[in-house]
C-alpha cells in the first residue's frame, strides 16, 4: 500500500499552484481497512466528487470536514452505495475494501452485500416505529437471526457499546419515540453495531444534538474505534480535533488535504485548509 | 483579515408612527376577512346538526309507536303488511353482509395497490396509474350497480349453480371494487408522506424493498392507513344504489352472501320511491333506520379518529 501518493487528488489546475503535493506518509499508518482511488461520482450531469483519493486505515477514526456542499457526505453514502437507491447517480473509480481488495462500487458487488457489512448512521436520528429492543434487533432479524437468546445477547451489547444499556434495560419493550433525541441517536447507533458492522459511517450524528448528548456520542466513539473502523463526516471542527486520527478536508468535491488530524490542525500544508480552518471561509 | 469593524447600519425610510392612515382600512379588511372564514367553517357544524335534528325529531314520532326493543331485536321488517313488523335486524344483516364482502376486496388489493405505488413502482408509472385509479371513484354508482347485475351476477353463477340473480355477493364485489381507489389513493398518500431517511434507515442496514415497506414503511404509515380503511368502511355501509339495484330489496334475515337481501340504505331508497303515505308509521321508519345508520358511520369514524390519535406519529 505504499504505492503511488495522492497527488491525482486535486485535479483542478485553477488552484493547482495553492496545492502542495499531499502529505502520503502510509508507511507509518496502520493497515488500510479500504482505499478509494480516482473517485468520480456524479449526480446525474452534475459531478459531485472530483478524482478523490482517499486511505482508511483500519481501526481509527477518519474525519472528513469542508464547507457545506463539498461532497463530504456524499463520499460517505458511496462506502454503502446509498447512491444507488435513486436512480442518475453515477459512479466512477474505485473504493477497495482491505483485506479482499474488492471494489465495492463495482456494478457486479451487489449493494445490498455492502450495506450489510457497513452500518450508518444520519444526521437526524431515525428510529424504527418499534419498541426499543426491536429497533436494535433489526439488522439482525434481516439477516435470519431470530434466536431469543442471540438476540437478546446481541442487543445487549450493540446497547452497552453505544453507551445506552444502563439508561434503557428497563425499558426496552417501550417505543424508541418516548427516547429523547441523544438516547435516539446512540440508538441509531447501537443498530448500526448490532451487526457487527467492518465501516461505521457517521453522517454528521450530532448536528441535531445538544452540547451533553453530542460529548456522550464522541465518548462513545473514542471508545468504539477499538473494535470498527469510523469515517464521521462533520460541520464542527472542534469535534473533528476532539475524536479523529485522521482528517481530511474536502472543498468543492475534492480532497483538498489528507493528513494525521494534528498536522492538519497545526501545521497544514495547503493553504485553503488554514484559511478554512481559521474561519477565513466556508 | 476580518477585522474591520462592521458597517454602521442607516435606516432607509424615516420611522413613522403607529397611527398610519392605512391602518384602519387594514384592520376592517381583516375583520370582514375572519368573519368571512368563520361563516364558512360554522355552516358545516350548523347543516350536519340541522340533519341530526332532523332525523332525530322524525325517529321520536315512530319510536312512539313502535317500542325501541322491538327495533333493535326483531328478525322480522315488513313495514308493508297489514300486520307490520319492525325488527330492523335484516336490514342490518344486509348491510353488515354486503360491507364485509366489500371490504373484503377493497381493503386488501386497496393495500397492496398502494405498497406498489408508493414503494415499487416507477415515477412514470405512477402517474399514469394514480389518477385511472381514481378515476374508479368518479363512476356514477348506478352504473355499479348494473354492471353488477348484468354482468357480475351472471359470472357468479356460472361458479356457483343455483345463486339467485339478486345476491349480496355480487353487490357487495362490486362496490368493493368502487372503494379501491379510496383506500388505495388515502394510503399511498400515507406511505409516500413517511420520510426517506426511515427507508434509508432501513436499506443502510441491509434490507430490501419488501422488507422495508412492511416492517418500516407500513408501521410508520399505520395511521393514515388507518385512516383509509375507516373511509372505505363508512363508504361501504352508506352505500346505496348498487345494492338497491343489484342485491335486491327484500329484507333477508341471513349471513349468507349468496342469498338476496335489503340493507339499509335500499330500503330507504324502496320506501322514498314507493307510495306509503307520508305521515304513515311506515314513513316514519326510515327516520329511525337512518338515524341507526347515522349512529353506525358515527362509531366508525369515532374509532377511527382514537386509532389515529393513538398512532400518530410527527416527523
Amino acid at each position: 500500500m505504499v504505492s503511488s501518493p495522492a497527488k491525482g487528488s486535486l485535479a483542478a489546475t485553477s488552484r493547482a499552484g495553492m496545492v502542495a503535493a499531499a502529505r502520503t506518509d502510509y508507511a507509518s499508518e496502520s493497515k488500510l481497512k479500504a482505499e478509494v482511488r480516482g473517485l468520480n461520482f456524479y449526480y446525474g450531469q452534475r459531478q459531485a466528487l472530483k478524482n478523490v483519493s482517499l486511505p482508511i486505515p483500519e481501526r481509527t477514526v477518519t474525519a472528513m470536514i469542508g464547507p457545506s456542499g463539498c461532497g463530504k457526505s456524499t463520499l460517505l453514502r458511496c462506502f454503502n452505495r446509498m447512491h444507488d437507491l435513486y436512480p442518475g447517480n453515477r459512479y466512477e473509480g474505485e473504493i477497495l475494501l482491505e483485506p479482499s481488495g474488492v471494489n465495492i462500487l463495482s456494478p457486479s458487488v451487489d449493494p445490498m452485500e455492502m450495506r450489510l457489512r457497513t452500518g450508518m448512521v444520519f444526521q437526524k436520528p431515525n428510529p424504527f416505529p418499534k419498541s426499543i429492543f426491536e429497533n436494535v434487533a433489526y439488522g439482525l432479524r434481516l439477516r435470519f437471526v431470530n434466536d431469543r437468546a442471540v438476540l437478546a445477547e446481541k442487543v445487549e451489547a450493540a446497547l452497552r457499546s453505544a453507551a445506552l444499556w444502563d439508561e434503557v434495560k428497563d425499558r426496552l419493550h417501550q417505543s424508541a419515540f418516548k427516547l429523547s433525541g441523544g438516547q435516539q441517536q446512540r440508538l441509531c447507533v447501537a443498530r448500526a453495531l448490532a451487526t457487527d458492522p467492518e465501516l461505521l459511517l457517521l453522517d454528521e450524528p450530532t448536528s441535531a444534538l445538544d452540547p451533553i448528548a453530542t460529548s456522550r456520542i464522541e465518548d462513545m466513539i473514542f471508545t468504539l474505534k477499538e473494535q470498527v473502523t469510523i469515517l464521521i463526516v462533520t460541520h464542527n471542527m472542534e469535534q473533528a480535533a476532539r475524536v479523529a486520527d485522521y482528517t481530511a478536508f474536502m472543498y468543492l468535491g475534492e480532497l483538498v488535504e489528507r493528513g494525521t488530524t494534528s498536522h492538519i490542525f497545526q501545521s497544514p500544508t495547503n493553504p485553503l485548509t488554514e484559511r478554512y480552518l481559521t474561519g477565513s471561509f466556508g | 483579515m476580518s477585522t474591520t469593524a462592521p458597517r454602521k447600519i442607516t435606516r432607509l425610510r424615516p420611522r413613522r408612527t403607529a397611527q398610519s392612515p392605512g391602518r384602519l382600512l387594514r384592520e376592517i379588511v381583516e375583520w370582514i376577512a375572519a368573519s368571512g372564514f368563520f361563516l364558512a367553517g360554522i355552516s358545516s357544524i350548523v347543516i350536519t346538526a340541522a340533519i341530526v335534528f332532523v332525523l332525530v325529531y322524525e325517529s321520536l314520532g315512530f319510536f312512539r309507536e313502535v317500542s325501541l326493543v322491538e327495533f333493535l331485536t326483531g328478525t322480522e321488517w315488513m313495514p308493508q303488511f297489514a300486520d307490520p313488523k319492525y325488527g330492523i335486524l335484516p336490514l342490518i344483516c344486509g348491510t353488515l353482509v354486503t360491507t364485509a364482502v366489500a371490504l373484503s376486496v377493497a381493503l386488501p388489493v386497496g393495500t397492496i395497490v398502494a405498497i406498489y405505488l408508493s414503494e415499487f413502482a416507477p415515477f412514470f408509472l405512477r402517474e399514469i396509474v394514480k389518477p385511472v385509479l381514481e378515476l374508479l371513484s368518479a363512476v356514477p354508482t348506478v352504473v355499479y350497480g348494473y354492471f353488477a347485475l348484468k354482468f357480475v351476477a351472471p359470472l357468479l353463477q356460472l361458479v356457483i349453480p343455483g345463486l339467485p340473480t339478486f345476491n349480496m355477493l355480487s353487490a357487495g364485489l362490486v362496490m368493493g371494487i368502487m372503494i379501491i381507489p379510496y383506500v388505495s389513493s388515502l394510503s399511498e398518500d400515507a406511505m409516500r408522506s413517511v420520510p426517506m431517511l426511515l427507508r434509508e434507515g432501513s436499506y443502510a442496514l441491509g434490507g430490501n424493498r419488501l422488507w422495508t415497506s412492511l416492517r418500516v414503511v407500513i408501521p410508520s404509515a399505520i395511521s393514515g392507513i388507518g385512516a383509509a380503511y375507516i373511509l372505505g368502511i363508512s363508504r361501504a355501509i352508506g352505500e346505496t344504489m348498487i345494492v338497491a339495484i343489484a342485491a335486491g330489496m327484500q329484507p333477508n334475515f341471513t349471513l349468507n352472501p349468496t342469498q338476496p337481501a335489503a340493507t339499509i340504505t335500499a330500503y330507504i331508497v324502496e320506501v322514498s320511491l314507493g307510495d306509503l303515505p307520508h305521515a304513515s308509521i311506515g314513513y316514519a321508519s326510515i327516520f329511525a333506520a337512518g338515524f341507526l345508520l347515522f349512529c353506525m358511520t358515527l362509531v366508525f369514524n369515532i374509532g377511527g379518529q382514537m386509532l389515529r390519535r393513538r398512532y400518530h406519529q410527527a416527523y
